[in-house]
């Protein structure tokens, strides 16, 4: 069944979004998912545009950060993470001007 | 998730990028203030009682470090008046929106706000800028106009010091330009917590040893407004690749960008390497390497319709210039030629040489001070002697070239003619 979660985009990585920040999104089918099969799917159904800014082989941009529930992916076993239903997962880009 | 908080044992949210904490947001905060807080008592940043300037461009960087120097202040009693500072590119669509961010920065912490223009101090805008020169080397326009534009600025509101919101990735960026530069002079400067004591007025960058990483998440976990689209004009730009440079050097070692700041303050350089001394420019009075700043120079260009004076290989442009003088020296040459003398000799052809630089040809124009014309006849005779005699061809035409060839070349070959760029 799937998995409803909230996707946000911000810092500039909206900007491949159509600017669109929040995202309500359900991942489809009955597999379990996790942010390593979260990125593709992302990069194959939201992204806009330059899929090069924000993927880099498997895994997200080295400047994007990501947080799971407000947490730093870091701490949440980042691409292993297994997502669970109403997860809020946010991406910020870091290579924007200041 | 069980990962806990070093400090609190509260559920952790943050990991550092610097130390590899783990912390939970209240202890993050604290944490991160407080290193500020040593960053500005170990560089002795302020006095009490001085009027501080925040370069304030809405960006995350500058809203943090407004929000960041407000709570400090207030903590440690530094006794300092702050007041946000903000310079007005001219670029629609970009920084019209960021200084709304500014703005609505200006109501939460109650702080004074000055907005300056390119438009009033330069008399162009970026976006009028750009639609002369295109998109490359722009940005060179832009850092050297904000730079002087926040010093004007800062001495409107008669303040003490400006502090800027440059982070530790900022810096490590710079210092890996100016390797990639050569540029030695500025690989030099670019670490230093306070730059400009030296008369100008004194830049600190509280932020120096603080990650973006931890800039973000603190704007993020704090909720506070900031504004982060890319500049229209910026795609172009160097740094950029400076930038995605480090960030991938970051992912695989996050202590990359403190050891590249840490390697930039410990060079020195050899006593024996000639440095550009600081001097003040003729014409604005501003801090310059040379006898006019870059803003000026640049400015000129712009208003002279030649823009590309002002920016990178300028020896490029100046050939350029060089070799339309020297066409037009050979052609006052050629008709001077037919005047006196019919041969096709290598003397005749040294002997026009002499005419077209020793007269008032070529350089007695272009150098508007009275020491350029001396020095390059000086230099043109031993110089051109040589090439003349060397290269000279029997044909009839070819002499006169030949000799605008050696002109071009002495030009070239003497830097104290750098000033005189801006006399045509």
């Amino acid at each position: 069944m799937a998995v409803p979660i909230t996707l946000e985009f911000s810092g500039g990585a909206e900007l491949l979004f159509a600017n669109q920040k929040k995202h309500s999104i359900e991942l489809p089918g009955s597999q379990k998912w996790d942010v390593k099969s979260l990125l593709p799917w992302i990069r194959d159904n939201l992204l806009q545009e330059r899929p090069e800014l924000f993927m880099q082989g498997d895994t997200v941009r080295p400047g994007i950060l990501v947080l799971v529930n407000d947490a730093d992916w870091e701490l949440m076993g980042e691409l292993e993470y297994e997502i669970q239903p109403n997860d809020k997962i946010v991406f910020i880009s870091t290579l924007h001007g200041g | 998730m069980a990962k806990r908080c070093r400090v609190c044992n509260g559920a952790a949210q943050i990991k550092r990028p610097k130390t590899g904490d783990i912390m939970c947001k209240e202890c993050f905060y604290y944490a991160f203030e407080e290193e500020i807080h040593h960053t500005v008592l170990a560089g002795k940043l302020f006095t009490a009682g001085e009027t501080v300037a925040i370069g304030a461009s809405g960006g995350k960087d500058s809203t943090v470090l407004a929000h960041v120097m407000t709570v400090l202040n207030e903590r440690h009693n530094y006794g300092l008046n702050l007041i946000l500072l903000s310079v007005d590119e001219g670029i629609t669509g970009y920084r019209d929106d960021s200084l709304e961010t500014v703005k609505i920065n200006q109501q939460e912490y109650g702080l004074p706000l000055k907005i300056v223009s390119y438009q009033e101090l330069y008399g162009w805008t970026m976006d009028s800028i750009v639609q002369q020169i295109g998109l490359k080397n722009n940005c060179t326009y832009c850092g050297v106009f904000r730079r002087q534009a926040l010093d004007r600025g800062a001495m409107l509101l008669k303040v003490d010091k400006i502090v800027t919101g440059h982070n530790a990735d900022d810096i490590a960026e710079t210092v890996i330009m100016n390797v990639l530069r050569g540029d030695i002079a500025r690989l030099r400067r670019c670490t230093a917590v306070t730059t400009g004591t030296d008369g100008a007025l004194p830049r600190c960058k509280p932020f120096k040893y603080t990650y973006e990483k931890d800039i973000v998440m603190y704007a993020f976990h704090k909720n506070l407004t900031y504004f982060s689209t890319e500049c229209i004009y910026s795609p172009n730009a160097y740094r950029g690749f400076a930038r995605a440079y480090i960030k991938d050097l970051e992912r695989i070692q996050p202590s990359a960008i403190i050891d590249i700041i840490h390697s930039g303050e410990s060079l020195c350089v050899k006593k024996d390497v000639r440095m550009p001394v600081q001097t003040t420019c003729s014409r604005c009075g501003y801090i310059s390497s040379n006898e006019l700043c870059k803003a000026c120079v640049m400015l000129e260009g712009l208003n002279k319709g030649r823009p590309r004076l002002g920016i990178g290989k300028t020896h490029k442009e100046r050939r350029l210039f060089n070799e339309e003088l020297a066409r037009q020296a050979a052609e006052a040459a050629a008709t001077n030629c037919n005047e006196t003398t019919t041969t096709t000799t290598t003397t005749t052809t040294f002997t026009n040489s002499k005419v077209c630089c020793g007269g008032k040809g070529a350089c007695g124009s272009m150098g508007g001070s009275g020491q350029a014309p001396e020095m390059c006849g000086s230099n043109l005779q031993s110089k051109s002697e040589s090439d003349c005699v060397g290269s000279v061809s029997p044909s009839g035409g070819g002499g006169v070239a030949e000799c605008a060839n050696s002109l071009k070349k002495v030009r070239i070959g003497v830097p104290t003619a750098k000033p005189n760029l801006l006399e045509f």
